[in-house]
């Protein structure tokens, strides 16, 4: 028996923190202590709260120990392990409530109180490497379940009961697609995963492969089972190194223990799995692009019908789901349909993931209810704005999304009020923005990545959004007139309208919303010639304020002597000349030169 | 689609390096789609995949270079170009960029004194604007070969280049 477990997160965002370091340290300082045989070390997946990382839990007080450092070890060693003292300096420290005061569970806290997980429920639970903690947390008992008790029309039945609606973004009916597969006539028919998260702020579908591996191949091989399949492919970013090694240590220890590869548990069903690698193009999360990118080919999109269901990988029907979606699916067969429709709102049921991200306190993964309202993600979860500035909107749904203003923050999370409200649920990543953030500029950003993204398939994509950037360029740079707002506005509408695939047809939502939202900002940008947020160069200027000392630092650094002045009195700068480089504003050592 | 710039370095693949992509492509070719792998297990390899690597590929899995050609300069993935012994990338996926990443790379392109995707003509450090790298917590991120530097500013920028430079 071990006397106490030390979890230490192995994520991504921990990890970049060092926390592997963290985790070979305590093993050494372990063996050194003789305490090697008491204390059993897990390397876990996410534990949702990046912010705080690196984060350490150590049981059986699961005491949460939040921005651990290297130096700290011995101390958690010495106190906590050795004299069963729990170290209060290292105790995490809400941010979120009204005053910081150390919390001593993880499940105390703002950010997870809130939450239901179960998408994510083995992440920063169980070690991801050791098919044997999942199998103790219920692993593959579903599968089980499945191969010996149900049939796969009935299986399909409880998917569609359900009422789960895909992960990836389009929310289309889980169910539906099984049924489509399973029906459809092919020799052969493949089920995939797409874990292609191209979305730019977007890491849930990475935190479920790097935490929980095993519960996507487990439902994976129930789809497999369900719809007749014969050989699965998860298509990975290439952009993920963990994700991937964690996968395919899965994968082998799945054929080991006979739960992947011929005959598995000898109910003479044969299913197994490879993984496919990604190489960098958004695009590719479209689910033909992504069945031509499994070929070996460019990732270009081809038009449905025929759809993968009939005609997909090799010409075959073909199941595509994405990881979330998966992950989901065990615990609806195990616990049934109605626990998990009970779950959210009419029409979506179940949770959903969010990443976290952008300018708010508890950056991270979190995991609500649909229905849950945005307020109570960005406000209780999240812990709100960081430094007193004030929040000014959401973007959901990265480039295929919008941004959504304070005034719909009390809308429900589900995937039809969203898409009433111009944004869209996407793939889950949340991107918190103040006062500080452009409008325009962040329409530009998204539309500057469409751009770079478009396959060039289809004309609508290829050149229309490359219009559209140039005149939000025009905005941005005080050239534009109000004609160009509603010029652009039409030009939305029509690439919309007829794009080939979803990145085509939804490039134009974040222009859209914006606009729709935050219409003001662009009249200011067009009529005023002014960024209210300070953001677009060229229409901001740099003032040297009363706090110069007159030092002529700036003056010799600047590029094209536009700062004049006499030695100890206040500078000034030739605004006719200035070309806005801002080396004037890093020069200075007295912060007296500001954008205006 | 980006601008596709080819490089201007000449070629100078060894023979063990050829023979061991000749090997490796005569366990490729066996995979259905092999076209992906195939230039994956390439750069692995050589580091990035110049005309005289692809044209090995194009060979070894009997299609047209154009092919190959296709799909190397459709994926970001893919360097064309030489890259520097130190592979320095901004993050530029949103919340890196909400926090400030344009001004990060901005700063790392001043003082390298290259553009994205160049590299040093001392061929030490190459610099890229990456897609999300997935540390959203930690933003804005840059990384240097596999060590990730998080929650910086365009001030450290100097000091994280010259630990590399000694």
């Amino acid at each position: 028996m071990f006397k106490n477990h030390v979890l230490v997160c192995g994520g991504t965002g921990c990890h970049s923190n060092r926390s592997s370091e963290i985790y070979k340290e305590f093993q050494n300082q372990l063996i050194e202590k003789g305490l090697e045989k008491d204390v059993q070390m897990v390397l876990t997946g996410c534990f949702g709260l990046c912010a705080a990382g690196p984060v350490i839990i150590v049981y059986p007080e699961g005491a949460f120990y939040s921005k651990v450092k290297i130096e700290d070890v011995t101390e958690i060693i010495d106190e906590h392990i050795i004299k069963g003292r729990i170290v209060e300096r290292l105790l995490h420290e809400d941010e979120s409530g009204k005053e910081t005061e150390p919390v001593q569970a993880l499940s105390d806290t703002n950010f997870y109180k809130r939450q239901t997980r179960v998408a994510l429920r083995n992440c920063g639970v169980i070690n991801p490497e050791d098919i044997d903690e999942y199998i103790a947390y219920d692993g593959y008992q579903a599968l089980i379940k499945c191969l010996t008790e149900l049939k796969p029309q009935e299986i399909i039945d409880i998917v569609k009961q359900s009422g789960i609606r895909g992960r990836g973004g389009a929310g289309f009916p889980t169910g539906m697609k099984w049924q489509f597969t399973h029906d459809a006539v092919g020799d052969e028919k493949y089920v995939c995963c797409n874990a292609d998260e191209g979305d730019p702020g977007a890491f849930m579908d990475r935190s479920v492969l790097e935490g929980d591996p095993h519960a996507v191949l487990e439902a994976m091989t129930i789809a497999a089972y369900a719809i007749g399949g014969t050989q699965g492919y998860i298509y990975v970013r290439a952009e993920y190194p963990i994700a991937v090694q964690r996968l395919q240590i899965a994968i082998n220890q799945a054929r080991e223990y006979g739960l992947l590869g011929k005959n598995i548990l000898n109910t003479g069903f044969s299913f197994d799995i490879d993984i496919r690698l990604g190489a960098g193009a958004f695009v590719c999360g479209e689910e033909t692009a992504l069945i031509m990118s499994i070929e070996g080919n460019r990732g270009e999109p081809n038009p449905k019908p025929p759809f993968p269901a009939n005609k997909g990988l090799f010409g075959k029907p073909t199941l595509l789901n994405n990881v979330e979606t998966y992950a989901n699916i065990p615990q609806i067969i195990l616990k049934g349909a109605e626990w998990f429709s009970a779950m959210g709102t009419e029409k979506s049921k179940g949770t959903k993931v969010f990443a976290l991200g952008g300018k708010i306190v508890n950056t991270g993964l979190v995991e609500v209810p649909m229905g849950t309202t945005l307020r109570e993600v960005v406000e209780e979860i999240g812990g709100g704005i960081p430094n007193g500035k004030k929040f000014k909107a959401a973007q959901m749904g990265g480039p295929s999304g919008g941004c959504i203003p304070e005034e719909h923050l009390d809308v429900p999370i589900d995937f039809d009020s969203l898409t009433k409200i111009g944004a869209m649920m996407g793939s889950g990543g949340l991107i918190v923005m103040d006062e500080d953030t452009c409008m325009v500029d962040i329409a530009k950003f998204f539309l500057e990545f469409t751009v770079d993204e478009s396959c060039g398939k289809c004309t609508p994509c290829r050149i229309c959004t490359k219009r559209l950037l140039e005149m939000l360029t025009k905005i941005t740079e005080g050239t534009a007139t109000l004609e160009d707002i509603d010029k652009m506005e039409k030009l939305c509408y029509y690439i919309k309208d007829n794009a080939l695939c979803g990145l085509g047809q939804t490039a134009p939502n974040p222009v859209l919303s914006t606009i729709r939202y935050f219409r003001d900002e662009y009249i200011a940008h067009v009529v005023d010639k002014k960024c209210p947020a300070h953001v677009c160069k060229k229409l901001s200027s740099y003032v040297i304020t009363d706090k110069c000392i007159g030092c002529s630092l700036c003056s010799r650094k600047c590029p094209v002597n536009a700062i004049s002045g006499v030695i100890k009195q206040k500078f000034v700068i030739d605004q006719a000349k200035c070309i806005k480089c801002g080396a004037c504003v890093d020069s200075c050592k007295f912060k007296a030169i500001v954008k205006e | 689609m980006s601008k596709i710039k080819l490089t201007t370095v000449a070629f100078e693949g060894t023979a063990e390096q050829e023979k061991e992509l000749r090997a490796v492509l005569a366990e490729v070719k066996k995979l259905p789609g092999a076209v992906m792998p195939a230039l994956q297990k390439a750069q692995e390899i050589y580091g990035y995949l110049p005309i005289e690597v692809q044209s090995i590929i194009a060979e070894e899995l009997g299609v047209s270079l154009e092919e190959v050609f296709g799909v190397s300069t459709f994926y970001s993935q893919f360097n064309l170009n030489p890259q520097g012994k130190y592979q320095v990338g901004v993050c530029m996926g949103t919340a890196c960029y909400v926090k400030g990443s344009q001004a990060l790379i901005d700063k790392f392109k001043s003082e390298l004194g290259i553009e994205e995707s160049e590299c040093t003509p001392d061929k030490q450090f190459s610099l890229v604007a990456t897609r999300c790298i997935g540390c959203c917590g930690l933003a804005p991120v840059a990384t240097v070969n596999a060590d990730v530097y998080g929650k910086i500013s365009a001030d450290d920028v100097a000091g994280i280049i010259a630990k590399y430079k000694a």
